[in-house]
């Protein structure tokens, strides 16, 4: 393979100067346009109850209110569309949650808001509440949501599991619980709409996906997506939790405008994002596998029900990840896994890094952790006879030919961990503070898979200019992960490695490119990298040609390298040829459309081609667990990934630090609370805690890469996978610690005690 | 219309008076007022540091701080810290070292790790997750934010 100039290097961000002078302008801070108008929304009081009437009267008459939008104004179809297409913008007849929005109201400024949405008396005729799945599930429970109750039934049936676990000599079962994660994203979710003046709409916004969010407001509108320009502004974390939700807001926020025909902007507190926005599906699961003495997996069943809210939004593909991950990355000849999304009244769960993902490994990896318990085998040990390795097929049924580079993984964490020595003196620790280490393996299905196949496409356009600088367009955002920067170097790379200083993005619009798809699923780099490379492959194609004339050779036999076309020891600059280009009216700009290649699912067996390629990763923590307090501390965490090729090394490590922060957050801290009454109990930083600076230990992010054909320079994407494993890591080094085993996360002080019978065990 | 106050105050070197209403929290001022979007806004509340200024060179939640408060005093935001639109070695060092991902935590991450400096010129890595403790970022780990910080003091000390 060629040389790299670029790809393979850390580079400094192009984002990251405008960011720490404080001049990335996010779309609270876009200037005041005149006339801008604020929105506060009216919330449902109640998780369930039928609307009997909304009176507005009083708070249409506060000093600076000028509107009061309901679900009858709006003019196109009160519907956010998603998957089942059961999402309304506003409430109506029924309201499914408390919290939900019924109503938008616009003032002049801000200060009105609060007042007058204090004095919107909405009278519900309040219903009992469903609050848990499995209160929903029973046969004659009230349909929450006009779909029935059971959103979906994801299944796989391989082999034969009646045999496969007579065929076991140890069979170990668990049932475990996850709760729900906040995504804490720091810039509360905040988007602004415009009217333009020929009939159509404009929008600003943090957010994920530009073009679920331009087919909302198309649709609430009534008007033709031509008619919608929707332009990501700088996005402050987002993590999944801006993938859907800014849909639902912005169809509200451009409904205002269109009605006052004025800018509104809508920007939420802390609090109103923590109860309005989706977050991660809890779970409850069921496991039971067979081994043989030797450790070898013979049979695998799950269940599991995921809690998702009382709109199915995103719920069907979340759990149909959580159904082709379900039973690890490992061989296992005979499975069945069920799993079920179930309504309930609450907050629609939804994307959260990792989707439905972490649920599912916590669950197989405290399971397998048993199982080595039983067989009295070394944990590592037991998944290194498992794990798939190049040419293995998976439990859907898929071949792995390519780039599976788990068991570097594994041995990389091993040793870099000192896994046996350390999991050796954890054996030994005594007294009240105990040390104990775990590790999780696990694979991540990269892009929309099988499920998403219709929406899986990317495009991208490029262009060079007469100075040979350059600039791009793509439908993939950046909201913090470094997707400029990666994309950056993917195209000044493919332009023969000339200087990225030459390269800008431009900001991303659903007027630059056509519907790329959202911004989720690790597929970023790799559905747009790719895109861009085809495009520029094309330009740099045009600049050869012209560059051999000038070079007295064939086109062909022109080396382009290090930003300059080359024939023998004689080289042309980049710039140079772009500049006779220019002059000599070549075209310099190409767009191509990425198609993600073909994936297969068959719903009854779950067997097929799931995803085009996975990413896999071990982690290894170690913990120290005061039995006293109950408090356990991670003091180190290993974490190995392969990612085909890393594109920036110093992003691929920001993304593991900061995924395995927050994977610690959720399994150690991070627990949002449902009040009997449906409301959230703790929305804030100050109740909700996230870890600081002051919980987190040393991590070692270790890269492997083993590159993926299709993918650009070997690159395939990951940045969801640093947060998977850790649950499941710290779970079974926690239970390592304590000799007992861990079933529930998050992993509170209370529930440590409550294992040494020094509390009750806390009810959640 | 609320009880209205005059505020004299200076804002990175300059001085500014202003009447406005008793209420007005700094942060607002800064944001609306003086167009100065750089101090952000994550919890209004106190607990995240995204807001984080200098009030008389010490670190404060500007979203905790009422306008008559500021009357006399001195503050400065991450758009006073360099000198005519240059970087600090600290805001530098956050670049290379990685320590900005989404951006919204950075103001005040920076402005709150400059007063450390200031005050301690090499902080222990102990001291400096001690310094940054109240800021929330919830997508870099912290790790490379602590390394940027310690570049800032090394580059600090050689000059
Ligand atoms: S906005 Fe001031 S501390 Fe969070
Ligand atoms: S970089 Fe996103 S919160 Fe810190």
């Amino acid at each position: 393979m060629k040389e790299l100039d670029i790809v393979g290097k850390s580079i400094d961000r192009p984002d990251a100067r405008a960011k720490v002078s404080g001049r990335a302008l996010y779309c609270d801070d876009l200037p005041s346009v005149s006339g801008l108008l604020y929105a506060g929304i009216i919330k449902s009081p109640v998780p369930a109850g039928r609307i009997k009437g909304i009176h507005i009267e009083d708070a249409l008459s506060v000093d600076g209110v000028v509107d009061i939008v309901l679900a009858h104004h709006i003019p196109g179809k009160n519907l956010v569309p998603l998957i089942f297409d059961d999402w309304i913008v506003l409430a109506d007849k029924e309201v499914r949650y408390a919290g939900e929005p019924i109503g938008v109201v616009v003032a002049e400024h801000p200060r009105a808001l609060d007042i007058a949405l204090n004095k919107v008396k909405v009278d519900i005729e309040p219903l009992p509440a469903l609050l848990s799945p499995f209160d929903a599930m029973k046969p004659d429970a009230r349909k929450i949501n006009p779909r029935g109750n059971i959103f979906n039934h994801h299944k796989i049936r391989r082999g034969d599991v009646e045999s496969g676990f007579a065929e076991a000599d140890i069979v170990v079962e668990g049932e475990y619980q996850t709760g729900y994660q906040e995504h804490a994203y720091l810039e509360p979710l905040s988007l602004m709409a415009k009217p333009t003046p020929d009939q159509g709409m404009q929008v600003w916004g943090g957010m994920q996906c530009p073009f679920y969010v331009q087919s909302a407001v198309a649709t609430v509108l009534g008007i033709a997506l031509n008619k919608v320009e929707v332009i990501q502004t700088t996005t402050g974390g987002a993590f999944g939790g801006k993938e859907d939700v800014p849909s639902r807001f912005a169809g509200i926020v451009a409904l205002a405008a269109w009605r006052s025909g004025r800018a509104v902007r809508l920007t939420f507190s802390r609090e109103e994002d923590i109860v309005s926005t989706s977050k991660r599906h809890p779970s409850f699961s069921r496991y039971r596998i067979g081994a043989r003495r030797d450790g070898r997996l013979v049979a695998c069943t799950a269940e599991v029900i995921m809690d998702a809210g009382a709109y199915a939004t995103l719920s069907p593909s979340v759990s149909w990840r959580a159904t082709v991950h379900c039973c690890g990355p490992y061989r296992i000849p005979n499975v069945r896994v069920d799993v079920y999304a179930v309504a309930t009244n609450k907050v629609p769960a939804g994307a959260f890094r990792g989707f439905g993902t972490p649920q599912v490994i916590f669950a197989m990896e405290r399971v397998m952790d048993e199982l080595a318990n039983q067989l009295k085998m070394d944990p590592l040990e037991l998944r290194r006879r498992n794990i798939l390795r190049r040419g293995d097929t998976t439990v859907t049924g898929q071949r792995l030919p390519w780039s599976v580079g788990l068991g570097r993984t594994l041995q990389e964490c091993a040793k870099k961990s000192n896994w046996k020595k350390r999991r050796k003196a954890a054996e030994q620790s005594t007294g009240t503070k105990k040390r104990g280490i775990g590790c999780a393996t696990f694979l991540y299905g990269v892009g929309l898979g099988a499920a998403g196949r219709k929406i899986d496409r990317a495009e991208a356009s490029v262009q060079v200019e007469g100075d040979g600088s350059v600039r791009f367009s793509v439908g993939t955002t950046e909201m913090g992960q470094g997707m400029e920067s990666v994309l950056t170097q993917i195209v000044a790379e493919a332009l023969g490695g000339i200087s990225p200083g030459l390269v800008t993005m431009t900001e991303v619009s659903t007027s630059r490119v056509q519907d790329s798809g959202p911004t989720v699923a690790s597929r970023a780099t790799y559905m747009s990298g790719n895109a861009l490379r085809i495009a520029c492959s094309q330009i740099l194609n045009r600049m050869r040609a012209v560059a051999g004339e000038r070079l007295h050779i064939p086109a062909s036999r022109v080396v382009v390298t290090g930003g300059r076309f080359k024939a023998g020891t004689e080289e042309i600059d980049f710039r140079e040829i772009a500049c006779e280009c220019f002059e000599r009216h070549v075209p310099l700009s190409a767009r191509a459309l990425y198609d993600s290649p073909p994936t297969s699912w068959d719903a009854e067996t779950g067997q097929g081609k799931a995803y085009v390629v996975y990413s896999y990763a071990t982690h290894i923590a170690e913990v120290e667990v005061d039995t006293e307090t109950g408090i356990v501390s991670v003091l180190r965490f290993w974490a190995a990934h392969d990612v085909g090729k890393a594109v920036n090394p110093q992003l691929v490590e920001g993304q593991i630090e900061g995924g395995v922060v927050q994977g610690i957050g959720y399994a150690l801290m991070e627990s949002l609370l449902t009040a009997n009454d449906g409301h959230i109990l703790n929305p804030d930083f100050e109740t909700y805690i996230i870890p600081t600076s002051k919980d987190i230990p040393e991590i070692y992010p270790i890269i492997v890469e083993s590159p993926y054909p299709e993918g650009p320079f070997g690159a395939k994407g990951f940045g969801e996978t640093p947060l998977m494993g850790c649950g499941a890591a710290i779970a079974n080094a926690v239970s390592n610690a304590i000799g007992r085993p861990i079933t529930r996360l998050p992993i509170l002080p209370e529930d440590i005690l409550a294992l040494f019978k020094i509390c009750s065990a806390p009810n959640r | 219309m609320p009880f209205q106050i005059t505020v004299d105050c200076e804002v990175n070197g300059e001085r500014i008076i202003r009447t406005l209403p008793a209420t007005m929290l700094l942060s607002e001022f800064l944001r609306q007022e003086l167009g100065l979007t750089g101090t952000k806004l994550g919890c209004n509340k106190g607990s995240c540091g995204a807001c984080t200024v200098l009030l008389d060179g010490k670190p404060v939640n500007s979203c905790l701080i009422f306008m008559p408060q500021v009357h006399k005093h001195t503050v400065v935001t991450i758009e006073g810290l360099g000198k005519e639109g240059e970087l600090t070695d600290l805001q530098k060092a956050f670049i290379e070292e990685g320590a900005v991902q989404c951006g919204f935590c950075t103001p005040g991450m920076v402005i709150v790790s400059e007063f450390l400096l200031r005050k301690n010129p090499c902080p222990t890595e102990e001291e400096i997750r001690d310094g940054i403790a109240g800021n929330l970022c919830r997508c870099t780990g912290y790790t490379k934010i602590i390394r940027a910080i310690q570049k800032a003091a090394k580059c600090r000390a050689e000059h």
